[in-house]
């Protein structure tokens, strides 16, 4: 049966409303107060874009939120998606040091979108305005997502002309179109994607490089470029039944729950997830939150072995999802052409390789399949745009993690592009890299981010903000003690 | 269980918390519902010639979401006919004769005083307090503080209360003035029975940064309010101090200023007060807080073997000594117990910004200490030079975990040398003249 939209609007608009709703005042003010102010905080290291998180969370303790959001947004041009989508469990609020004194970590996330919030709803202009005389150096950055964007402000706020080419008709990337919508609304997005453009970036969507304007075109008229390209499309399953139309790439799924009245999106009674990282679970509460009267996850592996974080695991099974581990699908099955059931079979390790258990396969009803089992790399595009540019074995943009240069000199990289895939705020710690990278580059001089007052003086080891890796301080801590 | 009964100066009361004088103590039926929840004695809120109050009155200092860890007022003596006041006096005391009941007075003529001193007595008040001490308002018609402020006056006023007091007299002191014991001995010169205080200093919380005028505003004006509260502890204990310690004082104390916890109780007792009066904690949480003040104070003696106030009474006053006494030789440094900290660094910043470099940063690596405090790899971790350490106590103070900074005493074999032993020394050429810190 074709798959038609299962609850009202009212009903859909319940159970879409947001999983951490905004603090108030007052609760942002006791949490602010809880905070110690560390100095050389944690939770500034653990950021990689390092935010001054402290010097934020006095700032709103003591009644100025907008210049905490001045803060974050120096730091973080997206500090009002990132506040929502960033995973902070394993980032900052993960390090944050009262959890060593048996407390709960300050709400970092919240705080940050409390100020956030404040300046958007206000309308006020934190930043100051990017240099009035500019470098005369121009800036070409391809895909106008969480890498380009940062990437795009920071040179902006140094004094280079930048423009952006991005294929979609509006930017913002994921933070735009691939976002659980109970952690956030794409109009956050395209707030930022404004706040960018107030910089003087010039944003053109809807062009596509290499189709709608060449290579050679941006070489000539450039003086460097920036790759945030990100992923490509979900990866294929290869099994039978694959091409029927309620098979759908999650990120598909997700998008569409962003651009259509929810009442209109289609929905599936029984669905089945295939994979289990992050965006899995996104897909599977929110067929869930769209009316399913069963969502399951397929995972060939184990529980433990899951990539999504365990976080995100509870919420899922809180929302009523089911969990189908060690089993792998071998065919979507279909009835008069449309999705009636898939057919798994049990998997087992053998020599650590998951292989198939003989003789156990079953099907599970189901009418709509949602893959999400990672995406494709991007390195047959990368390999049209820029032949001379060097991959690695995964497919991703080999280039200098402090600066974002790669093999050619004026090409940068960053983001998924340049990472295999990894969170919005890793993105744009990226991007921000690539700019002074890109700086350093065109000038010859060494942009320094301004010392944030937190950090002022602190005796140089390895800690830094933005790292290479988000700390799992827990994990690491475990890993130790083995 | 130990004996909480109190005794001052011949006022007794089953336990030495007293509502002090203030809103909380305005009324009999204030009076009646303190007793109930276990208060030993009232204050009652100063009897004279009644006046007349405005809106607003209170004002309060807060500290992140801490609400009024500091309290002030413009609110004046009792607005109620002295008859009232008395009337309610003699009914309290006749449902609770064991407890105790002072009538705060304040008049201003020595036959006002006569006749007021002699209607408290009427009334079967166990004694007398005599307020010298309101900031606001009355020191304006040279009463309250205009006396407490000038001894020569307290002095001659309460020789007048003296001429015709049959109950014991107490003289509460007001801080608003720079040496308090030179009011304290003034009532000792009149005769007094005993001594209270600190009474409420001057203040102002806060102003209100959209129309410029402090709170408690009246229409468009704020005045200099009484402050009490948590926040004037620290100055209420040295005051208390200053009189116990001073032998020509030599006067029962009611101790008075910030108490909220039997343990501020237990600080006060020590420091040389023998009851103890409480108002602002009233104001904020009720006359049910009394319970968590016995309890704790009994339950504290008892831990400490003690079985009456007397034996805590005064404990502290000479541990409190010029500080040409103290031992110049004597060393602690800061130790760091790294199983205990959480990486805050905020020792470290403190002594680098704020007193004397003495704690650097290290690669937890290099300092054996696992993965270091905060659980993050490699993050650098405060170490104490403790040759450099200079022993002042910051670091232990901003320290947000309990016994994790400890200030450990240094053997130097160095032999005791206060400031005065070096300045004899020094005369006499036993010894050269240390030389300044680098």
């Amino acid at each position: 049966m074709p798959l038609s939209p299962l609850l009202s609007a009212d009903a859909l608009a319940a159970n879409f409303t947001e999983l951490k709703p905004p603090l108030r005042p007052q609760e942002a003010l006791v949490e602010a107060t809880r905070c110690l102010y560390c100095f050389d905080a944690p939770c500034i290291t653990a950021c990689p874009t390092g935010i001054d998180i402290p010097a934020f969370i006095k700032k709103i303790a003591f009644g100025n939120p907008a210049s905490a959001a001045k803060t974050i947004l120096t730091a973080n041009i997206l500090g009002a998606s990132c506040a929502r989508v960033c995973p902070t469990a394993v980032l900052c609020e993960g390090a944050c040091v009262l959890e060593d004194r048996d407390e709960q970590p300050i709400m970092i996330g919240r705080l940050q979108r409390y100020a956030t919030d404040f300046v958007e709803q206000r309308g006020l202009r934190v930043l100051p305005p990017p240099p009035a005389k500019k470098s005369g150096k121009r800036i070409a950055v391809i895909g106008a997502g969480p890498a380009g964007l940062g990437c795009a402000a920071e040179l902006a706020q140094l004094g280079h002309s930048v423009t952006i080419f991005e294929k979609q008709t509006q930017a913002g990337g994921l933070n735009t179109y691939g976002i659980a919508y109970y952690k956030m609304k794409p109009q956050v997005s395209l707030a930022e994607v404004e706040l960018v453009k107030s910089l003087g970036v010039e944003l053109r969507t809807g062009v596509a490089v290499g189709k709608d304007v060449a290579v050679a075109q941006l070489e000539q008229d450039y003086d460097a470029i920036f790759i945030g390209v990100g992923l490509g499309a979900a990866t294929k399953l290869r099994i039978p039944g694959e091409d029927l139309p309620e098979v759908v790439d999650a990120l598909d799924f997700i998008s569409q729950i962003h651009t259509r009245p929810l009442h209109q999106i289609p929905a599936g009674r029984r669905v089945a997830v295939i994979g289990c990282g992050n965006t899995a679970i996104d897909a599977v509460t929110q067929a869930k939150r769209l009316g399913a009267n069963r969502a399951f996850i397929v995972y060939r592996r184990d529980e433990a072995d899951m990539s999504a974080y365990g976080f995100e695991y509870e919420h899922a099974k809180h929302d009523g999802a089911q969990f189908i581990f060690k089993a792998a699908p071998l065919e979507v099955i279909a009835t008069d052409g449309h999705v009636s059931g898939l057919r798994l079979i049990l998997t087992h390790l053998v020599n650590g390789k998951v292989e198939p258990v003989m003789g156990s396969e079953w099907t599970e009803p189901c009418d709509l399949v949602l893959k999400a089992v990672g995406q494709e790399k991007q390195a047959k595009l990368i390999h049209d745009l820029f032949p001379a540019l060097s991959v690695d074995v995964r497919g991703v943009i080999t280039h200098d993690p402090l600066t974002g240069q790669t093999n050619v000199p004026h090409l940068f990289a960053g983001g998924d592009a340049g990472n295999g895939g990894r969170e919005v705020v890793n993105a744009v710690g990226e991007g921000k890299k690539a700019a002074h990278g890109i700086h350093a580059f065109l000038t010859k001089q060494k942009a320094v981010p301004p010392v944030q007052p937190s950090r002022l003086g602190a005796k140089q080891g390895s800690s830094g903000s933005g790292l290479l890796k988000p700390i799992r301080a827990h994990e690491l801590e475990a890993a130790l003690k083995k | 269980m130990a004996d909480l009964s109190c005794n001052l100066a011949g006022i007794k009361s089953p336990n030495p918390f007293w509502v002090a004088s203030g809103p909380p103590a305005n009324t009999g039926y204030q009076a009646h519902r303190a007793f109930e929840a276990g208060w030993g004695g009232v204050v009652w809120k100063t009897i004279g010639t009644p006046i007349i109050n405005v809106a607003s009155r209170y004002s309060a200092l807060n500290y992140g979401p801490q609400r009024m860890i500091g309290l002030n007022n413009i609110e004046l003596i009792s607005d109620r006919a002295p008859e009232v006041n008395f009337r309610e006096i003699a009914e309290v005391k006749q449902r609770w004769p064991h407890h105790a009941v002072i009538a705060s007075l304040m008049v201003e003529t020595r036959e006002q005083w006569h006749e007021f001193v002699q209607r408290a007595a009427d009334a079967g008040a166990d004694g007398i307090e005599l307020n010298y001490g309101c900031p606001h308002g009355m020191c304006e018609r040279g009463m309250g503080s205009a006396v407490g402020q000038q001894p020569a006056v307290a002095e001659k006023i309460t020789g007048w209360v003296m001429e015709k007091a049959t109950i014991p007299v107490i003289v509460k002191l007001t801080p608003n003035i720079t040496d308090v014991t030179m009011a304290a001995r003034a009532a000792k010169r009149a005769g007094a029975n005993a001594i209270s205080l600190i009474n409420t200093i001057n203040s102002i919380t806060n102003v209100n940064l959209d129309t410029f005028v402090p709170e408690p505003t009246v229409r468009g004006f704020s005045s200099h309010g009484g402050y009490c509260g948590p926040a004037v502890k620290p100055i209420a204990l040295n005051m208390v101090q200053a009189c116990a310690a001073d032998p020509d004082v030599g006067l029962p104390i009611s101790g008075i200023g910030g108490i909220t916890s039997w343990r501020d109780a237990a600080e006060f007792i020590a420091l040389g007060s023998t009851s103890l009066q409480v108002c602002t904690a009233i104001m904020h949480y009720g006359f049910r807080i009394v319970e968590d003040l016995n309890e704790g104070l009994s339950a504290y003696l008892d831990s400490k073997g003690m079985k009456t106030l007397a034996d805590l009474r005064g404990k502290s006053v000479q541990t409190l000594q010029k500080w040409e006494n103290l031992d110049l030789h004597w060393q602690r440094v800061a130790r760091i117990d790294y199983d205990k900290c959480i990486g805050c660094n905020l020792c470290y910043i403190a002594c680098e910004d704020g007193a004397h470099q003495c704690i650097d940063l290290k690669s937890p690596d290099e300092l054996k200490v696992g993965l270091g405090p905060g659980r993050v790899p490699h993050k650098p971790v405060p170490k104490v030079r403790e040759a450099d350490c200079v022993g002042c106590n910051l670091c232990s103070l901003v320290c947000p975990v309990d016994d994790c900074i400890t200030m450990t005493v240094i053997e130097n074999g160095q032999a005791p040398m206060t400031w005065s032993n070096y300045q004899d020394r020094l005369a006499k050429g036993e010894m050269k003249a240390i030389p300044p810190h680098p």
